[in-house]
């Protein structure tokens, strides 16, 4: 018998009850959430138990919902059960403020960079981790850049000197000569940096 | 000599381990990525990759673009096998889209992701060859890598970032000259592969050299989140591919060859046999692509106006068509609200793409799964208590590609 995501379902409210809650099926994947004391507990049942057999972490990425009050993070699993090859999805949610989950890397060795990978961009606290520290970005940064209160560079200004491509510069494309000493200044405005070294806007 | 002259940090005479910086530009680390080795005489103690250098921030960059501009970012993951994360790509919009391809573009799809599987593989397997000291079969091969660019040259013009195709199909046809070179390939490819495996699987130097070095469990390689050849090698037959079918591939027959044992050997033998069942699915699906005939033959995209740019010819003569291509270009086409996972069998495993949309002209979140950072993590278990040289040869046999290790 194959296991379908009903199962999954009436697997999970058995044993945690009203505890896993918002089940949903985007594009036929299962996707669920329980409270984040709770991860390592689903993840321990999804894992260990005779049917449902998750034992491969397919993913583990951070999500930010500045919106959400008190849930602004989520981090998502994906897990596969190769068996009977279902996937599902699993979201835990945590206040920004205090971004501490339990860490999956006693349970899948894979976690562990994808968790510091998280840590990384959204600044999420695995509690227990062997080693979380900063992987793709250097360690000196003092802040979560996938965060959304960090916008990417404003694609229209000219205040940079950037002739090769075709911004600014000795060539003046993008810019006429008129604009040449206001261009400084903006610059002279770009230069000013806060206290964590992110630019004045 | 005073002790203010000479500081050395604590315990660094007593200790009787060597460190050793490999990387991050070491010609044997074929990219940009370190490894901090403690040596005992030439025995790894311990290693430390440092990872990051050309980390170029994609999943922060994709967040401000329209669905068509991420392609480009997609190239750069995998760059010797740019073409599968572009289908990738499309896939995922598609799914989010529920845009159905016609069969003709998912053939056509297979051909291009299955000769890319080639470039990467052959890539592989002939840098483990120069890494063991054989450097005949790498410059042999290359000549039929360069073939394959050259087709991609024909299908979209450009050769290694290749942004190929489009959300519902390809831009333009394929051409004649790209089916007789994908035939050219078909005829003459069999002949070199086979020299190519003359050449390191029985030899006895490679084999010493690649036999129970960087061996992982399949239970463990399992756990370590491997997919791909890697996995397969460690004897796990999970393929993308076979287990979750997109762009018709349950249509063809192949195998997904397995090794047993996991290590540097198994992982060549299993990319070189995959090599062969890539051949034999390109040669069906060569074979179905030259069934249509008539209108069906020049099909090439699915109906897909909100996404596909219109005909230049219309864009000019018809009202409908210029809005939709100053919609596509200006990125002001709505994306349905929605998340969807999707993931293909890249060249190193499974290439997943998490795309959350709340319904904007941009993803809300995009992640990319990267199989690379993923098993690359492994790395300290499979060289610990190896030879240095053997270190060298599992990190190749891994097929590290710093662009997807970085994304």
């Amino acid at each position: 018998m194959s296991l379908t995501n009903e199962i999954i379902k009436a697997r999970l409210t058995e044993k945690f009850g009203e505890e896993v809650s918002s089940f949903e099926e985007p594009y036929g994947m299962l996707t669920f959430e329980a409270p984040k004391d709770l991860n390592l507990k689903v993840l321990n049942f999804l894992y260990d138990d005779q049917e449902l057999k998750f034992r491969f972490m397919t993913d583990l990425c951070g999500v930010h919902y500045p919106n959400n009050k008190g849930r602004e993070l989520a981090v998502v699993y994906h897990l596969h059960n190769m068996v009977d090859n279902v996937r599902i999805r699993f979201k835990v949610f945590t206040d920004i403020n205090q971004p501490d989950v339990y860490t999956a890397t006693g349970l899948f060795s894979a976690a562990n960079w994808m968790e510091r990978e998280t840590y990384d961009f959204y600044g999420v606290n695995f509690v227990g981790h062997p080693k979380l520290k900063r992987i793709l970005n250097v360690d000196e940064m003092d802040y979560f850049p996938m965060r959304k209160e960090f916008p990417l560079e404003d694609q229209t200004r000219i205040d940079k000197d950037d002739e090769m491509f075709g911004r600014g510069g000795a060539a003046g494309y993008g810019t006429d000569t008129k604009e040449e000493d206001n261009r400084n200044s903006v610059t002279a405005e770009a230069d000013k940096h806060d206290e964590t070294g992110r630019p004045i806007v | 000599m005073s002790e203010q002259h000479i500081k050395l940090p604590e315990g660094s005479i007593e200790k009787t381990t060597t460190t050793l910086n490999l990387g991050p530009t070491h010609p044997a680390t074929h990219g940009v990525m370190q490894n901090v080795l403690e040596l005992d005489g030439e025995r790894i103690v311990s290693t430390e990759q440092t990872i990051g250098y050309i980390h170029r921030a994609f999943e922060k960059i994709a967040e401000r673009r329209p669905l068509y501009q991420i392609t480009t970012l997609t190239d750069r993951l995998n760059y010797c096998s740019s073409p599968i994360n572009n289908m990738g790509w499309h896939l995922t919009c598609e799914k989010l889209l529920g845009v159905k391809t016609p069969k003709r573009v998912d053939y056509l799809r297979v051909i291009i992701m299955e000769l890319s599987r080639i470039s990467d593989h052959l890539i592989c397997n002939s840098i483990v060859g120069v890494d063991a000291g054989a450097y005949t079969g790498f410059l042999y091969v290359m000549q039929y890598r360069e073939l394959i660019y050259e087709i991609y040259e024909e299908v979209c013009g450009a050769r290694l970032t290749t942004n190929m195709g489009r959300i519902g199909g390809f831009e333009r046809n394929f051409n004649n000259i790209a089916f007789e070179k994908i035939e050219k390939f078909l005829k003459e490819y069999p002949k070199v592969l086979k020299e190519f495996e003359n050449l390191f699987q029985r030899n006895r130097i490679f084999m010493d050299r690649t036999k129970g070095t960087g061996a992982i469990s399949a239970e463990r390689a399992l756990n370590y989140g491997f997919t791909g050849p890697n996995l397969r090698a460690a004897g796990i037959d999970y393929d993308v591919r076979v287990h979750s079918p997109y762009s018709s591939y349950e249509d063809f027959q192949f195998n997904i060859p397995v090794g047993t044992t996991g290590d540097n050997y198994d992982r060549w033998l299993v990319r070189e046999q995959e090599m062969w069942q890539s051949l034999s699915i390109i040669e069906q699906a060569y074979q179905k692509v030259q069934e249509f005939k008539g209108t069906d033959a020049d099909v090439f995209h699915a109906d897909v106006p909100e996404y596909y740019l219109p005909e230049k010819a219309d864009v000019y003569t018809k009202m409908e068509a210029l809005i939709y291509h100053f919609k596509i270009v200006m990125g002001e086409t709505e994306i349905p609200a929605g998340e969807v996972y999707n993931a293909v069998e890249g060249g190193n495993g499974e290439l997943g793409f998490y795309l959350i949309s709340d319904g904007g002209r941009t993803p809300y979140r995009l992640h990319f799964r990267r199989p690379c950072f993923i098993y690359y993590q492994a790395f300290e278990e499979l060289t610990k208590g190896a030879m240095l040289s053997d270190a060298i040869m599992t990190m190749s046999s891994l097929n590290l590609i710093a662009g997807e290790l970085d994304g």
